[in-house]
Parts: structure tokens; sequence; C-alpha cells
């Protein structure tokens, strides 16, 4: 049991530095408070915010402000090349399958896992027994990509018709009384559809628990007027819960996009972008570290950047008049 | 990155246990070496002079004398439990000469050296699998030229064209450590057997064979070109095993400098052979369906039908001889075993015994003198016989090995192939080419070719517009 | 990458008892049980396939198909031991990169917490010009997609990082020897976790901590605290239900993550996490499913024992951190 020992041994590490960290902050803290008068303002800024802002500007801003640099230069980072790569995004005809690709994403793996999350917020809070479902339901999230990717090839699997089937799918539509079913992955342009289901498996807990928790915080006695006034089924949906939870929509909305715009892993992992499937995040990846064209990577990260930015901008927009309000 | 796999075999990927001791070794570099004033490498006379006969046992590194004490980094894609039998090779080496080898691997070699080197963080010596990585990183400045010890060695040893492989601008950095064999054809010897089939010598038998099959009920062939981030790359082996059998070394160097488009006459007709072979939907994909299937089987799975009887044969590397015990643990690699290989057939006279293959370059990042003793070490063919007389697969394209040294069969037949001084050996086409093309629209292009019955045409004019424009 | 780090936003707080018992039980209906049961049922399938598929022998799970087992059961633990110790066809377990996953996500969900909580507090509490635009911009950090800070947070750790003479990060290398000190340690995985992880921390804790009553704060200054008096006996006790939802969100997207993993852990057993081994492993073994799929159910299972034992928890401490809507 030597593995167990050294193992034990790194997570002890882990710990110690941990435990080094937390000291030193301590030691900082009381160090902090020592300071008196109009010392005590600037020390306290400087300790709180500091290190916060230090980590984003060399984690975050200084990376975005090279990458953006990066973007106009060529394969190797030296010369510049202008607006060369992104040209060669928007004008090389194979490309326009992973832009495309990329707004079906965007499109329809938020607006499946919301609307899925909230029909059945709705209907979890007509059920009485409801936690082992949900628990159920938003077990995918606590699965990582690699695993979702090898858990949906056992789904996806394909094998001629004539022999045993391996992947339940193939099975499935074959007991349905379909003599040949596709092979999934090829099944152009479908494919790039069975690829978001595995975005949708995973995203459709994160929407239901938070929409669940927005509706049961609509106020009973809302409800019970709005029922008063006649209003039921579809009109109290509409009319009723719809306008109460719809921050609460659109912060999920946004939360799905932005994952679904960065998210690489599934089609990395499930075809590589082959077979039409390809999106823009993987592409950046196969260019940068694959192909080693920094400049085409840094500038499909580029593109990625901005495409979020008008999302971003209307939450915090959304957020200052809520702010406002308060 | 995930090319490194398909050279060393694809159970030969993990990382193991005694790579903690990776740790240590990393930190491991040479300062103290710049003190020791011990004249050039590989001269007799310095053993002489660093004090004291050459030890008993010894004898046969007298050239390497006088860097005791010193250390050497080696940085590789190759991982236990080679790195072992490696470490088992230069054990004599290491004690005779007082050098120690700091071997280092890594699963992300492709990405981590180039960060390395411009990160002034440069291992000693590093095993390079691709020329075209090679080029890349001397463009950028980092490798030195290998002393004139490596080159005589290689000239004297190796096929001309491994030397031309290891040269960038007219400078030659460095010997080919292991070579792999590409032009092999997997067959059952069982199946063979039963059936009366003989193994195939020439272009046209091999595919009469193929036709007997298909009368016998056998699908003839079977393959899979899915590697996860490398999907492709056993399509653009394929193609280039055909380019090579018809046009020959030259046309296939200029293909490989573009000077040759891949929409050229050549290479279209080399794409309507291969068509009328893996896409040939009478012979492939045996065992898992149709043509497309391809596409999505993975290449390490594309031979188990053959140990079922359901394929005939499989086009696969020499590497693949470790994938079979994968598929049946007791599976034996032998002419008479459960699995063995024949030389893939060339096409004409004109073009005898071509052989396409891989390999690794032992390219150094600095010229202390400790590490061109190295350096020169592992070109000799003392150091390859004595890999070579190791347990497990391992070919050397050095001809100084002797052939019986192969403990295992399919090393004996790969190595006979690649030190023949009439055959045409030529590099992995893809691997010479620049990476958008050789690891990138070629891949997908191929791809594209088995999964959407891509027309010919616009397969080879994307591959071509991919071509960087410098 | 980064979904899970973006799963937790602010939840609108129920209130116990919305909609009333009686109302409650005349809506419920056996129709849409019969719904949410399908879906559940639905949602539950694939994971299970692979629970089944990694118990089941090697020759069965490549020919026949999961489901059979009804039929036919036979069912094995051989595979978790080859995985996990090393066997016949993959020499090496998964134990140690096991252990590099803790030890890799405990300090990596611990840091940016702590650093998170004070920054949220400096924004929300302590009066000084700014802090409204510091926090926006803090916000639309998130728009930043982590690939792009990859390959230049690895130059900083390798070479360091200097604006022309301007050191702005040393190159440190281990004495007598040109490589970087964060070669092979987990540092560089720490930080990189902790600096990806902040935006959105410290956009959260800010909302919790902003909603703390103003008159806590008041009294206490009356009396002379210090800002560091007030946030370690006042503030750090009242968010640790916030603190504690989100480091369980952030834990599980650490040991879920790959991307970071690769690019400063590389493949290696002495620090990469179990998610490089079962990509590895599947790179390399893609053949061997019934390996794979029970290395898959290693590295799931920490984070659904969390998920599962811890949800409660989080889901409390998400909803009591936020107030509006």
């Amino acid at each position: 049991m030597e593995q167990l020992t050294s193992g034990l041994a790194k997570v002890g590490t882990a710990l110690g530095a941990v435990a080094i960290v937390l000291g030193l902050l301590l030691i900082i803290f009381f160090v902090g408070a020592r300071a008196k008068g109009k010392l005590q303002f600037p020390a306290a800024i400087i300790v709180f915010l500091g290190p916060a802002i230090l980590l984003l500007a060399y984690g975050l801003i200084a990376p975005a402000f090279l990458t953006t640099v990066g973007s106009f230069k060529g394969p190797n980072g030296q010369d510049f090349v202008g607006l060369q790569n992104y040209g060669w995004i928007f004008t090389v005809e194979a490309n326009r399958t992973f832009l495309i690709n990329t707004v079906l994403w965007i499109v329809i793996a938020p607006l499946f896992s919301t609307g899925i999350g909230l029909m059945l917020a709705l209907l979890l809070d007509r059920m009485r027994r409801e936690s082992i479902s949900k628990s159920l339901i938003f077990m995918p999230m606590a699965i990582s990509f690699v695993g979702a990717g090898i858990i949906w090839g056992l789904v996806y699997e394909y094998r001629d018709p004539s022999q045993e089937q391996v992947g339940l799918l193939s099975q499935i539509v074959m007991w349905l009384g379909v003599k040949e079913p596709p092979n999934w992955l090829l099944f152009q342009p479908w494919n790039n559809f069975f690829l978001m289901v595995i975005m949708i498996w995973i995203q459709v807990g994160f929407a239901m628990v938070v929409l669940s928790a927005a509706i049961k915080a609509i106020p009973g006695d809302v409800v019970e007027a709005a029922e008063l006034d006649g209003a039921t089924g579809w009109k109290l949906f509409s009319r009723v819960t719809i306008p109460m939870v719809r921050s609460t929509l659109i912060v999920v909305l946004t939360t799905i996009i932005i994952a679904v715009l960065k998210v690489f892993d599934i089609v990395r992992v499930m075809t590589n972008g082959n077979f039409g499937t390809q999106v823009v995040a993987n592409e950046m990846y196969a260019q940068a570290f694959v192909q080693f064209d920094v400049g085409r990577g840094s500038a499909l990260a580029v593109v990625l950047f901005v495409a979020i930015i008008p999302l971003i901008a209307y939450n915090v927009i959304q957020l200052r008049k809520e702010r406002t309000i308060r | 990155m995930t090319a490194t796999m398909r050279r060393r075999g694809a159970a030969l990927v993990m990382g193991g246990v005694a790579a903690t001791m990776l740790l240590a070794a990393c930190g491991g570099s040479s300062s103290s070496s710049e003190a020791s004033s011990a004249p050039a490498a590989s001269t007799g006379a310095s053993a002489a002079a660093s004090g004291g006969a050459v030890a008993a046992g010894c004898e046969a590194y007298a050239d390497y004398m006088g860097h005791e004490g010193t250390k050497v980094t080696l940085f590789t894609s190759v991982l236990p439990p080679e790195q072992q039998r490696y470490e088992d090779a230069w054990k004599p080496f290491e004690d005779c000469t007082g050098i120690d080898i700091v071997y280092e691997g890594s699963d992300q070699f492709e990405a981590q050296l180039p960060t390395r080197i411009a990160g002034g963080n440069a291992p000693d010596l590093a095993w390079i699998p691709q020329p075209g990585l090679l080029q890349k990183l001397v463009q950028q400045g980092g490798p030195v030229a290998a002393p004139q010890a490596v080159a005589d060695n290689v000239d004297k040893y190796w096929n001309p064209a491994w030397k031309t492989y290891g040269t960038v601008d007219g400078t030659f950095y460095g010997a080919p450590n292991s070579s792999n064999m590409k032009s092999l054809v997997w067959y059952s010897p069982k199946v063979f057997a039963e059936k009366g089939y003989t193994v195939p010598t020439t272009w046209d038998e091999l595919f009469a064979l193929s036709d007997q099959m298909v009368k016998d009920g056998i699908k003839p062939w079977c393959g899979g070109i899915e590697s996860g981030g490398a999907t492709g790359w056993p399509a653009t082996d394929w193609l280039e095993q055909i380019v090579l059998r018809q046009q020959g070394g030259d046309v296939y160097d200029q293909w490989v400098s573009h000077q040759v488009l891949f929409n050229s006459p050549e290479i279209n007709q080399a794409m309507d052979t291969l068509a009328g072979w893996m896409k040939n939907p009478d012979y492939v994909n045996g065992g898992f369906g149709n043509v497309q299937t391809i596409a999505t089987t993975a290449f390490q799975d594309a031979g188990k039908p053959i140990l079922d009887g359901k394929c005939g044969m499989l086009q696969q590397a020499s590497f693949y001889a470790a994938q079979w015990a994968s598929f049946k643990a007791d599976a034996t690699v032998a002419e008479d075993g459960d699995v063995f290989a024949f030389f893939l057939p060339q096409i004409s006279d004109q073009f005898p015994n071509p052989v396409v293959g891989g390999g690794e370059f032992t390219t150094a990042f600095s010229d202390r003198p400790e590490v061109q003793a190295v350096q020169t070490y592992l070109s000799s063919p003392e150091y390859a016989t004595a890999r070579a007389a190791q347990p497990g697969g391992w070919v050397s394209a050095n001809s100084g090995v002797p052939i019986d040294t192969y403990t295992d069969p399919i090393s004996k037949l790969s190595a006979q192939f690649l030190t023949d001084p009439n055959g045409i050996f030529r590099f992995d086409a893809s691997d010479l080419m620049p990476a958008a093309v050789g690891a990138g629209a070629e891949w997908t292009q191929m791809t594209a070719w088995f999964a959407e019955d891509k027309p010919t045409k616009d397969v080879l004019q994307a591959i071509d517009d991919a071509w960087p424009a410098s | 990458m980064s979904v899970e780090a973006h799963e937790v936003v602010p939840i609108p707080v129920p209130r116990e008892e919305s909609i009333p018992e009686a109302a409650r039980r005349k809506l419920s209906s056996p129709w849409a049980s019969g719904l949410v049961i399908l879906i559940t049922i639905l949602w539950t399938i694939p994971t299970f396939g692979l629970l089944v598929t990694s118990l089941r022998p090697a020759e069965d799970a490549t020919s026949s198909g999961w489901w059979t087992i009804f039929t036919n059961p036979t069912l094995t633990l051989h595979n978790y031991s080859e995985v996990i110790t090393g066997g016949n066809v993959i020499p090496n377990g998964i134990a140690p990169y096991f252990f590099n996953s803790f030890a890799i996500a405990i300090p990596a969900a611990i840091f940016p917490l702590v650093i998170a909580s004070m920054a949220a507090y400096a924004i929300a509490w302590i009066p000084f010009r700014g802090a409204t635009i510091i926090f926006f911009v803090i916000f639309a950090l998130q728009v930043i997609p982590l690939q792009m800070s990859l390959l230049p947070l690895l130059k900083m750790f390798n070479t360091g990082w200097s604006l022309g003479p301007i050191p702005l990060f040393p190159d440190l290398n281990k004495p007598g020897s040109e490589q970087s000190i964060f070669v092979g340690t987990y540092i560089p995985l720490w930080v990189a976790h902790t600096m990806f992880a902040l935006p959105l921390a410290i956009f959260l804790l800010h909302n919790f901590v902003s909603q703390l009553p103003r008159e806590l704060f008041e009294a206490a200054r009356v009396d002379g605290a210090s800002h560091f008096l007030i946030f370690r006996k006042l503030v750090l006790p009242l968010t640790v239900p916030a603190i504690a939802s989100f480091a369980i969100f952030q834990f599980l997207w650490v040991w879920n993550d790959l991307l970071v993993a690769l690019t400063f852990a590389g493949g290696t057993p002495d620090v990469a996490p179990i998610t490089a081994y079962l990509a590895n492993i599947k790179g390399s073994y893609g053949a061997q499913l019934h390996l794979i799929t029970a290395g898959a159910f290693v590295a799931i299972i920490v984070p659904l024992i969390v998920f599962f034992s811890l949800q409660r928890f989080f889901v409390r401490g998400l909803l009591a951190g936020s107030v509006k809507g």
C-alpha cells in the first residue's frame, strides 16, 4: 500500500499549503488591524481587495489583452498580419460549418435546457416527493465532460445491424422496428443535435433547481388572487408565473449560453469536430494546441469573447436597474 | 499530442508509478558540469586524461569517457513501461562513463517541448518524433547541430533518407532513435492455413486474395481511423503507402514539399486506388459494418475482427503488435500464431520494396561535451543492439544491429525492410508537412472522405487550400 | 469547461408554504408525477448503463448491450481492481491520480473563496470611490474564455513575465537548474483555478454580503472595530452558508476539469488528476469498454458522493444568499 501512503502524503501536502496560506492571511490581518488613523483605510483596501485584483489582472485581464494582440499576428506569434486571421475565419468556406453549428448550439441547447427545466420545475411544484427526482435529474451536473462522453458513447455506439447491438439508442430503435439504424454520430445534420442532447442532459438539472426555487418564491397570495380572478392553467402560467420568474429565467439562459459558447469538451470527446459537427471553441483548441497556429487560435478566442459581450452587457444593465431600485 | 501515440503503440501511453521519480528527475540539470574542464567527447585520450585506465568491461565505452559525475537530461514522449527498457539498455554506459542520463517522459511532449524551449527551460536532449516539429524548433532557435561523430554514424549505418529527415537547412541535428515500419498488413495465419491462402507478394496477388476472400464470405479488409484529437491519421498513412508505391520516392518528396499538389493527377490516381481498396463496399469494413464505420472505429479496435475471423486483413504499422494482447490476453504474434504481418507488396517493379516509416530523432539543445557523448552513444550500433535485446518490440533502422538481436518476429521483419539497402524508404509524409496540413486539414478531409463520401477532388482541393502561404 | 462554475446564480428565496398546503394537494396530479418519473428515468438510464457496463466481464461488455444483464446476469468486480491498481491490460492504476485530484481540488476550492469573500466585503462595506465600477468589471470578466488565459499563464510560470525592463513576475528556477520551481508541483493548478473562479465567486458572495444588515456594521464601527475585526468576527461567520455552498460547486468543477489540468500538469502521475487519466485510457484503450467505464465510475463517484450528501446544504446556502428577485 505504498500508493496509499504516498497518495495521502500528497493530500497532506495540499492541506499543509492551505494551512500556510490561511496562516499568512491571519498574520496579515493582525498586522493590518494595527494600522491606526489615516492608514487604516488604505490598509484595509489593499489587504481585502489586493489579492483578488492581482490574481484577476494576471490570470484574466493580461492574458485577454495578450490574446487580442496575438490574434493580429501570424502562426508563430511574431509578425503582425493585420486582420488576416479574422479574414480566414469568416471567408474560408469550410469554416462556415463551425460558425453555423455554434449558432445552432447557442440557440437550441439553452432553449431546450431552460424549457425542459421550467417544465420540470412546474411539475415538481405539484408533486409530493420531489426530492428523489430532483436529485437524479440534477446528478449529471456532477459528472465531468470526459465521463459524460463515455456515458453517451454507450448510447450512440454503432454496430452493424446484423450483429448484436451495444449502443442503447440503436437497440431501442431496432426494437421499435427500424431495421437499419443510422450510425448516429455520422448522421448529418442530426448528429449536431445528438451532441447537444448531452449538453441539455447536463444543464436541465441546473435550470430546474433554480427555476423551481423561483417558482416556490412566488407569494401564495398572488397565485390565489389570480385564481380568484379565474386564471387557471395556461393563463395562470403565462400571466402570473412567467412574469414572476422572468429575471431568474434570464439569468439561467445567460448562464447556459455562456457555458455552451465555451464548451468544447463534448464535441472533442464525441467527434473531434468531424462529420460536420465542429464548433468555434473546439476549432480554437485544435488551431492553438494541435496545429500550433497561435494567431488563428487567438482570433477564434476573440470571436467567442466578442460574442459573449452583448449578453454580459445586457445582464450588467439589468443588474444596475435592480441595484438602483434597491 | 495524440500523434505520439501511434508511434509508440497505443498500449504504452500511460505513465507509471515509477514516474514519481520524475519529480526528482526534473530537478536534475548540470550546472556543475560547466565547471568540469573535460575535453571534447569521443576522443579516447580524454579517458586517460581524466585519470586511469578504462575499467574492465568498459572497453566498449572508451570513446565516451571523461565526464564522471555529469548529468544529461533527456525529454521524450515515451512513458513507462518502455522507459525502464531504455534505462536498462544504457545502464552499463552510465556505470562505465559516470554520466547520469536523466529520463523524463511526457504524454504532452509536442505541446510541452516548444513551451519549455521558449521558456528557457530546454532539456539537454529530446527525442523528436516529427521532422516537421524539428524544423519549427530550428526556426525558433534552440536545437544544436549534432557533432561530427553522430553524422558519421548515421552515414555509415542508416539509409540516406534518414539523414535528410534529421537535417534542417543543410544542418544535421540528430540521429534516429527507434523506428517503426508502417508498410505491414496484419492477418491471421490460422485462417490463412484453414482456407489455403498464401501470403501475397505482389499488389495483384493481394487483390486477387481479397476477391477470393469475398467469394469465401469473409470481408477481406478492416480499418479504423478514429483517434480522438488525431482522427484521420491512419487514412493518411494508407494514401502515403499508395503514393510511394505508384509514384516512387521523387514524386513522394515533391508531394511533401507541395511541388506536387494534393489535387494533382498523381495524388488523384492514388486516391482512386485507395477508393478501390479501403472504400470498396465489397472489401470493408469486416466486423464493423459499412465503409462509413471506418471513420467511427477507433484505430486501436480495428484489428479485433481478425481474431474473430470476421475480417481478413488490416494495414497498420509495426507498433500495432502491442494491441493484440488487449483483444485476447494470450494472443501470440508469430508466423504460426494467432496473428502475424506481411509486407504490403509493391505496385511496380520500378519502385522496389517501398517502405513508409516513422521514428524519433535525438536532438540536442546543449553542446556540453557530456551531452555530445550521450548523443553520440545513442547513435551507435552498440546502443541500438543493447536496446533491441530488451524484451518487447523495438526496432532501429540502424543497420549495425545484427538482425538476430531482435527478440520478436515483427521487430525482426520490420528491421529487415528498414535496413534493406535496395529498398525505398520514406518518412510518414503527414509528419513532414506543415502542421496545418499534416495535423489538420489532411486528417479532417480524409475523415470526411470516408464518413461523408466527400468527392475526391473537393477533399484534395481543400487540403491544398489549407497549405500555409509562406 | 467552466460550466459548473457558472451554475451558481442567485436563487430567490422560497417561502415556506408559499402555496398553501391545500392548494398544493389539489394541484398535485398523478399526470404530473408520471411525467416527472418518466423524465427522471430517461435522465438516469445513461449513467446506469455506465455502472452496469463497468461491472461486466470483458467479453460481454464489448459484444452485447448492457441491458442484456437482465437476462444474463454475470457481474464482476475485476474491472475495478484492474483499473484501481493496474493489471494486465492497463499497467498503471488510477490510484495516484485519484489522490492528485483531492490534492488539487481541496485547496483550489478553498483559496478562491477566502480571497473572494474578502474582496466581496471590501466592495460592499468599505466605502471607496470606484467600488461599483470594480464590481461590474469583475462581473464582466466572466466573459473571458478560459482557453485565452492558458498559454500566457503557462509562460508566466515557466519563464516569468516582464513588461520591457519591468519584471511583473519573476523567473523562479530550482537551485542549480534552469527549470522553473513550479514544474511538477500543484501550485500552478491551484493558482489557475483560483484565478478562473474569482469573478463568479466575488459576484455571488458580494450579493450575499451586501444583504447583511447595515446596523450590524454601524454598531461595530461605532465601537471602534477595524475592518479586519469586523470581517473576522462578524462577516465570516455569517457568510459561512454561502461560502460553503460555493465551495462545493467549486470542488466539483475543479474535480471535473480537464483543460486546466492538461495545460499545467501534463499527464504524469505526479500531479495529474483523475480526468487526465480517464482521457488518457480512453485514448489508449478505446476497445476496453469494461475498463474505461470502471475508470469513469471511479472518477465520478467522488463528485456524486459530495453531491448527494451535501446537496441540501448547498442549495439552502445559495437560497439564503440572495434575497433579491
